[in-house]
């Protein structure tokens, strides 16, 4: 019987054009915009590592002195060079990674290519494996070379096309600022959105260029980039590295762990309690024990990482789309009574109350059909207009196959809600005294 | 084939209360062909529309070729409606948008047949009322006379055991009017029951039983011998 709604649809619609061009419009303006910014919505607030990320957490602790302390308020988002590099080597997770984002200036063996800077993460090489980076050519480091300071790298898909023409680099030479390494692994095409693990970097930007072992990089005092909280300034006095050094009392670094049970999240954030309550006996800790370990959707979330404005207009999106709902909801309404003498005959001829209403929302459904073909391409239109903006973001705003179905998902059931109360309708009308007065 | 005892029906409004059927007795047997009559107001309609399943009824009973309805659901009725019965109207009442064919197709559709076999039966009822070289046309495309034939077709086209027609030939002239009779009284010729609701005593003369309705309360006035087998049960108004 759906073939046979279908048609009588079909049929409905050429007997009344301009009210079912209202409805296909109405239906689609608010399918438009709201999928324009649930598109944005769902690509800034997806799950990056899709598969990983419930095994990933970001550890913080509160290294802080008692200036400018606030009970309850949340500890450092960084850690310090000690901690972490602690942390580090008491390997109390599946996988760990300390990182920071740097600049280097490349140096290319072609002359012709000139001198020029690009971004760079100093890293350990859990790093790889943690994030799950694909490879191209070679693979990552391992803790022996950490731990050596190796003179190695691994560079992004896009800085080898550029210096070696895409082909296979490993075992060459890469001169980065004054000092000269090997390239032990050149990552595939990889852009997580976000990108999670540096808060301070761009977020929907693309990846580093230059991964470089953090031991390396400290020991070469390679340049650090992004956000940098120090305290108690007598401290930093002593420390010949200043801010980066081991002692410095500045949290400055990222951390990520890698734990694969729920057994092991709790065990970790008991470790991470007793190391804090370690360091407050040891004098480097003077607040109150505060650690925490969020997942990486949790740190997605309590980062804010998808902006205000965002989140408003999905929701200003959706108020429209409702009321474009009740607008079809009324003009479907008014067209199903307006059939009440066709609905009393079908019912004489053996139509039952059920057979009335799937007719009746068959037909809401081929409105948000057809609603949703339209609003599909406002919807491409709307994020085109997302792409010409200058956020960080506006260059990702293209509609995925996952939102190309959610589009009709959506118009569709749409409609169908807004039918359901005018096909209820429909299908009460009593058929005898339509009958009677036609 | 019909059989109501004692049937009554009552309209409640806020301030009125209408006993449109009163201990209704009528008993129409299968083959026969009865003219319902009565004045406006008296019941007609309304004993048409529990007839034909349309409406639900307070008390008694009433049992439709051997099935008793009452306390059926919607979907119950519906389907009984379907597959007893055949409406005809005085207005017609074929869907505008639909050609003859998809109008016959229409009580078939619901009663979820093949396609091979809906278009046989609406291709023998068309012919049956000589229409079927019209089966692609649309009801505004036909005369009064057409478009009643084109009824009764769709009517015809599930078989059913039962015809109710409410003024058949009300919105026709004479000579239409007479050829709609005439097909009528050749289906009911053919073994379908006929109940026929009118105001034309001419009409009503044609039928060999009348039954008159007064103040929801129906009589037997007359059967005509030849024509049936032996009288319906009557209930002899106080």
């Amino acid at each position: 019987m759906f073939g046979y709604y279908f048609d009588l649809a079909l049929r409905s619609f050429k007997r009344n054009r301009i009210l079912t061009a209202l409805m296909v419009l109405a239906i689609a303006l608010g399918i438009g915009a709201s999928m324009t910014t649930l598109t944005v919505f769902y690509i800034l607030s997806g799950d990056p590592l899709p598969g990983r990320s419930q095994t990933l957490f970001y550890p913080q602790l509160d290294p802080g002195d008692m200036e400018n302390f606030t009970p309850g308020e949340e500890p450092e988002d960084q850690m310090t060079r000690y901690d972490a590099e602690t942390l580090l080597r008491q390997s109390r997770g599946d996988r760990q990674a300390v990182m920071k984002r740097g600049s280097v200036v490349v140096r290319p063996e072609r002359a012709e290519l000139g001198s020029f800077s690009v971004d760079a993460r100093y890293t350990s090489g859990d790093f790889f494996p943690m994030f799950a980076t694909p490879f191209l050519y070679g693979n990552a480091w391992g803790k022996a070379e950490d731990d050596g300071r190796s003179r190695i790298v691994v560079i992004a898909k896009s800085l080898n096309d550029k210096l070696f023409g895409g082909e296979n680099s490993v075992g060459k030479s890469l001169w980065l600022s004054q000092n000269e390494f090997r390239i032990v692994g050149v990552l595939d095409n990889w852009r997580p959105i976000p990108k999670f693990y540096d808060p301070y970097g761009s977020l929907y930007g693309e990846i580093e260029q230059v991964f470089v072992p953090f031991s390396t990089s400290r020991d070469l005092k390679m340049d650090a980039s992004g956000r940098m909280h120090c305290w108690g300034a007598d401290d930093m006095e002593e420390d010949p590295d200043g801010t980066t050094g081991v002692n410095a009392p500045c949290a400055w670094l990222q951390y990520w762990v890698q734990l694969d049970t729920p057994e092991k999240v709790a065990a970790y954030r008991q470790y991470l309690t007793n190391y804090s309550n370690q360091q407050r006996a040891a004098g480097r800790f003077q607040r109150p024990t505060n650690v925490r370990l969020r997942s990486l959707m949790e740190w997605l979330d309590y980062k804010k990482v998808v902006p205000s404005d965002v989140r408003l207009q999905v929701w200003l999106a959706f108020g429209f789309l409702v009321v474009c709902l009740l607008n079809t909801s009324g003009l479907l309404l008014a067209k199903f009574l307006r059939r009440s003498s066709e609905i009393g005959v079908r019912r004489a001829l053996g139509a039952s109350h059920r057979a009335i209403f799937a007719q009746y929302l068959v037909e809401a459904g081929v409105i948000g059909l057809a609603g949703g073909v339209l609003g599909l391409g406002f919807a491409l239109l709307g994020l085109w207009a997302v792409r010409q903006r200058s956020a960080s973001y506006a260059e990702l705003a293209q509609l995925d196959p996952v939102m190309l179905i959610v589009t009709f998902v959506l118009a569709v059931g749409a409609s169908v809600l807004a039918g359901l109360l005018p096909a209820f309708r429909a299908c009460q009308v009593a058929p005898a005294i339509q009958l009677k007065t036609d | 084939m019909l059989e109501m005892r004692q049937v009554s029906k009552v309209y409640r409004t806020e301030m009125v209360e209408t006993h449109a059927l009163r201990l209704l007795d009528l008993h129409v047997r299968k083959g026969e062909f009865v003219a319902v009559t009565g004045p406006s107001g008296s019941g007609k309609t309304t004993f048409l529309n529990i007839a034909g399943l349309l409406e639900t009824f307070g008390g008694g009973e009433f049992r439709l070729d051997g099935v008793d309805v009452k306390g059926m659901s919607d979907s119950q009725r519906s389907k009984l409606r379907n597959e007893k019965i055949g409406f005809i109207f005085q207005g017609f009442n074929l869907i505008a948008d639909l050609d003859l064919f998809d109008n016959c197709d229409v009580p078939l559709r619901y009663r979820g047949m093949g396609t091979k076999e809906r278009k046989l039966r609406i291709e023998a009822a068309l012919d049956q009322v000589g229409l079927a070289s019209r089966m692609r046309h649309y009801p505004a495309e036909l005369s009064g006379g057409q478009q009643q034939r084109a009824a009764i077709a769709r009517a015809l086209a599930g078989s059913p055991g039962l015809l109710l027609a409410d003024e058949p030939t009300g919105n026709l002239d004479t000579q239409m009017a007479q050829s709609i009779l005439e097909l009528i009284e050749q289906i009911n010729a053919q073994g379908t029951t006929v109940i026929m609701v009118t105001h034309d005593s001419e009409l009503a003369a044609r039928a060999p039983r009348n039954v008159h309705i007064v103040d929801g309360i129906a009589t037997d006035m007359s059967e005509k011998p030849g024509r049936q087998d032996s009288a319906a049960q009557d209930q002899v108004p106080p």
